[in-house]
């Protein structure tokens, strides 16, 4: 019996690390969602695409051109980025005025688009990167280095926002408009150039998500489905267009993942994972950290 | 409004799309009638909500209980599809309405209404692909075929009598329509799509409205998943339940037109025709293909043209009429 504890505890523990590492990841794609959507008031259904097609990129500079991967990694988020910046200044940009519903469900176009634009390009084979990256052995438990390192790399890409949204003008100028649309446009504030800018800002986190996932996940064209709606969730239940919100939603939904896979497969994790969404937009309709009115 | 001439229209275009199949039998432009026929009534039955504001990315949850109940009941309790039709319907309209209730009481709308919905399908596809021992997971699910009874197992062969019978179900998905285009119901809808508030203020029951129109789509929605079912005898989760099959009710809706009765009609003909061609012009090479006009025609529809090809040519033929509000 007391055997059967101490294995148990052990799986319990690796799941409860597992899911705070997996939690580092999805903390940076609501990240950039809820930049988006904080700043531009627009959620992008194809964000889970964009960071589809930065796999992509990095599948084909490091195997097909032979790139080293820490020199494809800075070109799949400029990449990316202007993609983001292409997608609002194509897309989002002729329906600002527009109800938000409809921009949202023209970001669900350009999520097929995206989709099978992958498909008729790249087939729809599994392809991975074929690095293999070492797993960590501590002491009965294993974890994968590929996720420790994008736990570690998604970190630093969020302090690296936060500072540039407390330091820099332009960052400054990106609160600012977040809080209120209309009046910055008067105080002198080109919003249009802020947009862009954050547009490309929320392309380069998923850039660097991608760059991160690529290293754990086969790419292929529906990747994006298996955790694009576990980010808009998660955007959700933080609040959307609050950022800690979101990262502390980030950490709650990757353990109710990792430890429902731990108990059952990993499909019901994923159930348990969006019932818990649904509870919660009962309990605190506006988000985890919202005071209710 | 509706003229003399516009009934008798009706009553014409009817009694001719009823006579078809007896006159014209190739199977295969048949087969494609029974589908549009059917996928119309699914995309009518998203705009039914979809019209008020209440864009909601989880009928294809619905749509996947209506097909995998109705199939699980006939082959695991040998259920007839009479019965398991309605049961696999009040399914659905459970689940709309504990999903809705809330969603409606707490004033959960737009974005919110949106993803929230989205989680639904997300469960209702995840479910069925993690009971893979029941269901079949995502290889997919076929009824058994009855032995002797087809009239009780609800399976036919030839396509007339599906073709008769996806009409009059699409031709019941019409009438509803008119049928709230013409009650309280609309207006008051109309209302809260502007502003809650202000429509809560006038005495419009919100929550009670929204809940009506809301398990009314449901249940057609659920119904239109079990007779796809019964028709195709071959069910995946992909091609009934999850986001995409949310975002091609959309889109259908929006290309035909959201807020004329035969608008989602004219989305599922021109989408369905678009597949197809592409199907028969590329072959297996056009994977991929359909969905990218699809998705390119979606975001030049809602930039361009945001009530849709019927919406905006019958805007055209009577300027004089009020338009309909914000699309």
């Amino acid at each position: 019996m007391q055997g059967f504890l101490d294995i148990f505890d052990i799986y319990l523990l690796e799941a409860v690390i597992n899911g705070i590492l997996l939690g580092g990841v999805l903390a940076l794609l609501a990240l950039g969602l809820n930049l988006i959507f904080g700043v531009i008031d627009v959620t992008w259904i194809c964000y889970a695409e964009l960071v589809m097609i930065g796999m992509y990129a990095m599948y084909f500079m490091v195997q097909y051109y032979g790139i080293s991967y820490f020199i494809a990694a800075p070109l799949t988020v400029l990449l990316v980025a202007a993609l983001g910046a292409l997608l609002h200044y194509l897309v989002i940009a002729p329906l600002l005025s527009a109800p938000p519903i409809n921009q949202l469900l023209a970001t669900g176009g350009v999520l097929f688009v995206l989709q099978s634009f992958a498909t008729v390009a790249f087939g729809i084979d599994f392809r991975n990167l074929g690095i293999r990256l070492p797993v960590l052995a501590f002491g009965d438990m294993n974890f994968s280095y590929a996720r420790l390192l994008s736990f570690l790399a998604a970190l630093v890409g969020m302090v690296v926002v936060y500072l540039f949204m407390t330091r820099t003008f332009t960052g400054t100028a990106i609160r600012a408009i977040s809080q209120d649309r209309q009046i910055m446009a008067l105080m002198g504030v080109d919003t249009k150039r802020i947009y862009i800018i954050t547009s490309a800002l929320g392309g380069a986190l998923a850039g660097l998500a991608a760059c991160l996932l690529v290293l754990q996940y086969d790419v292929h064209p529906f990747v994006g489905l298996s955790f694009g709606p576990i980010t808009f969730l998660i955007c959700v239940l933080g609040g959307l267009g609050n950022f800690i919100g979101g990262f502390i939603a980030a950490f709650v939904f990757a353990e109710i993942i990792s430890l429902g896979g731990l108990f059952s497969d990993l499909e019901w994790g994923y159930v348990l994972a969006f019932a818990f969404f649904i509870v919660m937009m009962f309990i605190r309709p506006a988000g985890l950290l919202a005071r209710r009115s | 409004m509706k003229g003399q001439g516009q009934f008798a229209a009706w009553i014409v275009g009817l009694a001719a799309l009823i006579v078809l199949p007896f006159v014209y039998r190739d199977p295969y432009h048949l087969h494609i009638l029974v589908l549009v026929l059917i996928w119309s009534f699914a995309y009518t039955s998203w705009s039914m909500m979809g019209r008020f504001g209440l864009v909601s990315l989880g009928h294809g949850g619905f749509m996947g209980i209506g097909a995998y109940v109705t199939a699980l009941l006939w082959n695991h309790v040998g259920l007839s599809p009479w019965i398991g039709i309605p049961i696999s319907m009040v399914a659905a309209g459970a689940l709309a309405l504990i999903v809705g209730y809330p969603c409606f009481r707490f004033r959960i709308t737009g974005h919110y209404f949106v993803l929230v919905t989205l989680a639904l399908s997300g469960i209702v596809l995840q479910v069925i692909t993690a009971t893979r021992d029941w269901t079949g997971g995502s290889l997919g699910y076929t009824p058994n075929r009855a032995s002797s009874n087809k009239w009780l197992a609800l399976q036919f062969d030839d396509k007339t009598t599906w073709y008769l019978i996806a009409l009059g179900i699409w031709l019941a998905g019409i009438v509803i329509w008119h049928w709230v285009d013409r009650s309280m119901s609309r207006y008051a809808l109309e209302a809260i799509s502007e502003d809650e508030d202000a429509a809560a203020a006038a005495g419009v029951d919100v929550t009670a409205e929204k809940l009506k129109i809301t398990l009314i789509s449901a249940l057609m929605t659920a119904l239109a998943g079990a007779i796809y079912c019964q028709y195709q005898m071959f069910i995946t989760p992909d091609t009934v339940s999850g986001i995409s099959v949310s975002l091609q009710m959309v889109f259908a809706a929006i290309v035909g037109g959201l807020y004329v009765s035969l608008g989602p009609t004219i989305g599922a003909i021109i989408t369905i025709l678009l597949a197809e061609t592409l199907r028969i012009g590329f072959g297996t090479k056009a994977v991929g293909w359909d969905n990218l006009v699809y998705g390119l025609l979606l975001v030049l529809f809602i930039i361009f043209l945001p009530k849709g090809i019927l919406g905006s040519v019958l805007d055209r033929l009577k300027p004089q009429r009020k338009v309909s509000p914000s699309s």
